[in-house]
């Protein structure tokens, strides 16, 4: 294979094999353009593996392939007795990326957490409306409300004082938003006039330093020589940028990129007896749920929503629509996170219970309702059209008329904040891997009309997870959230649908490759064999 | 002609404000609002809303965003993307290269196969060479794109492995853009290797772009010429004795370009505009997706300056179009 291709497309296979003579490069066929490089101004996936994942730092970090929090920038940490004060003590001698734009005169130290933070926060930043200014995920883990203030104590340490106790905070400060920027890169560009260059050439102090960005083609990284954890094994990494999945894989057939995100699931089947391939799969950090509208008629009665979910097959959907590639949800929180409450009864497919159930709660002939179905595909739901359908049809039998319903994306998750539907698919990918983070988010009475997309705010769940975002004891707070789950299930306001299984293609010659539970592409650490 | 090209530029100024007042309220009719977009799955608050609506300047009444946009216009500011928060003429120029690139292949491909294919079938009318010339370029026309591209790449990247499945260039090699136009700057790199890369990854998108237009241009040559065939100064030209190739060549295919040409001009528009698919499937950075996604995106300054730019290049194709009737059908010179 390869002499023919050296005889008729020469540069493709020198370009492998000359890269595994001399100079690593590590090729990442990328699902799409990154927004930017500044990764506080967007939400999106694409952006993160493009910038935080790869060319930044945290304060804390998730430990690669884990949702377990450990040190990044700061090497340890001490909470106060009340749970308002997190002292940070930061590492000392880590060096920022030295490019052809810009040369960091000195190390990472508490200018630059402090930097990080306020330009998102505080209106009279100057560099706070700079590239449109607006930090969606800043906002919504609620941070304005949440801090009090942030102090430096000295060069390295950092003191943040916050308004109210908040465990997840520690979880918060290893998400992309607060990936940790070069204030003395700030002030240069601001001095040169240029500050829009901050946000499109990043400087950070992770393993991947930034070369070149070549608009929806492709995007270059070299290994950061000085990063503080290790230099990564590889010389440079590249994410090809190819739309369409098909073409992705072949691509990787073809040994023009080594690793994929997001394979068609007509492919996975080919995938797998493909000796060019390694499949590699991870359960999800995620739930696809129907959503109940508990504000509208009957879904306010939990024994309707009860009944309904017993009449749904999860199985005949984990099969149809997942083609095997996920696992039915018992709980709102997937398995792979702490405090998953493994004794949890989910509601058993017993249509006929069901029809009896729902005739005693006064719908003995059943009742017309709408399902919402999702235009787009989501980890947690390949296909919820099909999804719909079987639901559809489930409730069918038992004598619920349900009609389904889709908007373009942008409106249906407008429409459907504001309560406009009866029942919806939805799902919810963590950020972090707090139960917080799935609990409170999409559950609690602050998130109806917003994410609390079944309007459901109950006095009893509400108290335990608002008692457990305020202890920092994590078993005490399992605990607490094993107890938050068992009264969801009573109530119902979802039928917990499923959990996905992640799916990553890598080439063989790729070495330690790990999935991220929380979806993004991490290149730290991965080699490729020669 | 002079005058007929001044006319013809003079008219292209309104055409221009009709694009952008239809590009303006079309991309806002969508439904979908970019600020929920942007906010993506987690969503904001009200409070938070109202505050990006203001920032984003949608607070203000359509038709005073309409004045302000067109009083950046008048300025040659086409504005600053929504989500990329680049300017939309820098990511346009950016990518227009690309596009014309592929679409200049593509058209070569096109009228070197087409309107030879076009004129045998006519000479040879009603024999198996013509049945198979139209048949083939029937199937062309009605090629589903996106599964003809993955074909081609299954079978020619994938299996043969004769050519590169996606892309520009090979990533083993890295220069700075000069003119964007890959096959130009891969030679002012003086790397090795670099132009055979470049021409092997476009082999196959300016086959699948050139698959339509080659068929509608064939077909077209085709009819033209059986039309012209039959005219009384083709028998003439015949009659006089003269070679059956200068016959079809100077006196027959001359008079039957114009409408062929016609059909260059407008395949080149689309191509120019609507290499969507084709720049999908081999991840081409073209404008075609560039304005498809900032369309999902609801990218508003994005589509519109896009549009409009698009537009602009369209008319300017068209202008040349008919000048180049005139060179090579004087009377129409005269009319002009």
């Amino acid at each position: 294979m390869l002499s023919k291709k050296l005889l008729l497309a020469p540069i493709c296979a020198l370009a492998l094999m000359g890269t595994a003579a001399q100079a690593k490069t590590l090729i990442y066929c990328s699902e799409g353009s990154p927004e930017g490089f500044y990764p506080a101004l967007y939400t999106a996936g694409t952006t993160f593996d493009a910038t935080s994942k790869n060319v930044f730092n945290r304060l804390t970090e998730f430990e690669r392939g884990t949702t377990t929090i450990v040190p990044g920038l700061a090497e340890s940490w001490e909470v106060s007795e009340d749970g308002l004060e997190y002292t940070f003590n930061l590492r000392q001698g880590v060096k920022f990326h030295s490019t052809d734009y810009f040369t960091p005169t000195r190390d990472f130290n508490a200018d630059d957490v402090l930097f990080t933070f306020e330009r998102q926060w505080k209106e009279d930043h100057p560099y706070f409306s700079v590239s449109g200014g607006s930090y969606e995920y800043f906002n919504a883990m609620s941070m304005p409300d949440l801090l009090a203030s942030i102090e430096k104590i000295d060069d390295y340490t950092v003191k943040f004082v916050l308004n109210r106790p908040e465990a997840p905070m520690i979880a918060n400060l290893a998400m992309d938003f607060a990936s940790i920027m070069s204030q003395e890169y700030a002030d240069a560009m601001m001095e040169a006039g240029t500050p829009e260059q901050f946000d499109q050439q990043p400087v950070g102090t992770g393993p991947f330093q930034f070369v070149a960005y070549q608009l929806d083609s492709v995007i270059r990284y070299a290994a950061h020589p000085d990063y503080w954890a290790g230099r990564t094994p590889v010389d440079n990494l590249v994410f090809a940028i190819t739309q369409d999945p098909s073409v992705r894989y072949q691509k990787l057939k073809a040994g023009e990129c080594h690793v994929m995100p997001y394979p068609n699931p007509a492919d996975l089947d080919a995938m797998r007896a493909d000796p060019d391939v390694n499949l590699l799969e991870q359960e999800g950090l995620n739930v696809g749920y129907l959503a109940y509208n508990t504000q509208k008629e009957p879904f306010t009665d939990p024994a309707v929503r009860k009944a309904l979910n017993m009449a749904i097959n999860k199985q005949a959907i984990i099969d149809a629509v997942f083609q095997g590639a996920g696992s039915i949800a018992r709980n709102p929180i997937p398995p792979t996170i702490w405090s998953y409450n493994e004794d949890t009864v989910d509601d058993p497919y017993d249509p006929e219970a069901a029809a009896a159930m729902l005739a005693e709660a006064g719908y003995p002939d059943g009742f017309s309702t709408d399902i919402w179905a999702m235009p787009v595909q989501r980890p947690y739901n390949p296909n919820a059209r099909r999804m719909a359908e079987l639901i559809q049809a489930d409730w069918a039998a038992i004598g619920v008329e349900a009609e389904i319903v889709s908007f373009e994306w942008g409106e249906y998750l407008d429409r459907s904040k504001a309560g406009e539907h009866q029942t919806l698919l939805l799902g919810w990918t963590g950020d972090n891997g707090d139960p917080d983070n799935f609990l409170a988010v999409l559950l609690g009475c602050d998130a109806v009309g917003g994410s609390n997309r079944a309007q459901w705010c109950h006095e009893p769940f509400e108290e335990i997870i608002l008692e457990a975002k305020q202890i920092s004891d994590q078993d005490a707070r399992a605990a607490l959230y094993k107890q938050a789950q068992t009264i969801m299930k009573e109530q119902a306001p979802w039928a917990t649908i499923a959990h996905s299984v992640v799916f990553k293609p890598v080439r063989p010659e790729v070495v330690d490759f790990r999935i991220d539970p929380l979806g993004g592409h991490i290149f730290y650490g991965v080699d490729l064999q020669e | 002609m002079f005058k007929f090209f001044l006319r013809r530029l003079a008219l292209i100024v309104p055409t221009l404000f009709g694009v952008s007042l239809v590009s303006f309220f079309f991309i806002r009719m969508l439904p979908g609002d970019p600020i929920v977009l942007l906010a993506g799955e987690r969503g904001l608050t009200e409070e938070r809303y109202q505050e990006l609506l203001v920032r984003f300047g949608f607070d203000k009444p359509l038709w005073q965003q309409y004045l302000i946009y067109i009083g950046d216009l008048l300025r040659g500011d086409l504005g600053t993307s929504m989500v990329t928060r680049r300017s939309v003429l820098d990511e346009f120029l950016t990518l227009f290269p690309a596009t014309l690139e592929l679409t200049f292949c593509a058209i070569v491909i096109a009228i070197f196969i087409g309107v030879p294919a076009g004129i045998v079938a006519a000479v040879k009318r009603g024999t198996a060479a013509d049945h198979t010339i139209m048949t083939t370029a029937l199937v062309g026309f009605s090629m589903p794109i996106f599964w003809w591209g993955l074909l081609l790449i299954i079978v020619f990247s994938g299996t043969l492995g004769w050519t590169p499945v996606s892309g520009r260039i090979s990533l083993m090699f890295f220069f700075d853009d000069v003119t964007g136009f890959m096959l130009v700057d891969s030679l002012l790199s003086g790397q090795k290797g670099a132009f055979a890369s470049a021409v092997s990854h476009l082999v196959l998108p300016s086959i699948v772009l050139a698959t339509i237009p080659l068929a509608v241009i064939a077909r077209q040559t085709r009819s033209a010429m059986l039309e012209v065939l039959s005219e009384d100064y083709v028998r003439t030209a015949r009659a006089k004795g003269l070679p059956p190739r200068r016959v079809i060549g100077l006196h027959a295919l001359r008079n039957a370009l114009i409408p062929v040409i016609t059909v260059i001009g407008l395949s080149v528009g689309v191509m120019l505009a609507g290499a969507i698919l084709t720049e999908t499937i081999f991840a081409w950075p073209g404008v075609g997706k560039w304005i498809v996604d900032s369309i999902f995106r609801r990218d508003y300054q994005s589509v519109q300056g896009g549009l409009l730019l698009i537009a602009m290049i369209v008319m300017i194709v068209n202008l040349l179009v008919d000048v180049t009737y005139g060179l090579i059908n004087p009377k129409i010179r005269h009319t002009g």
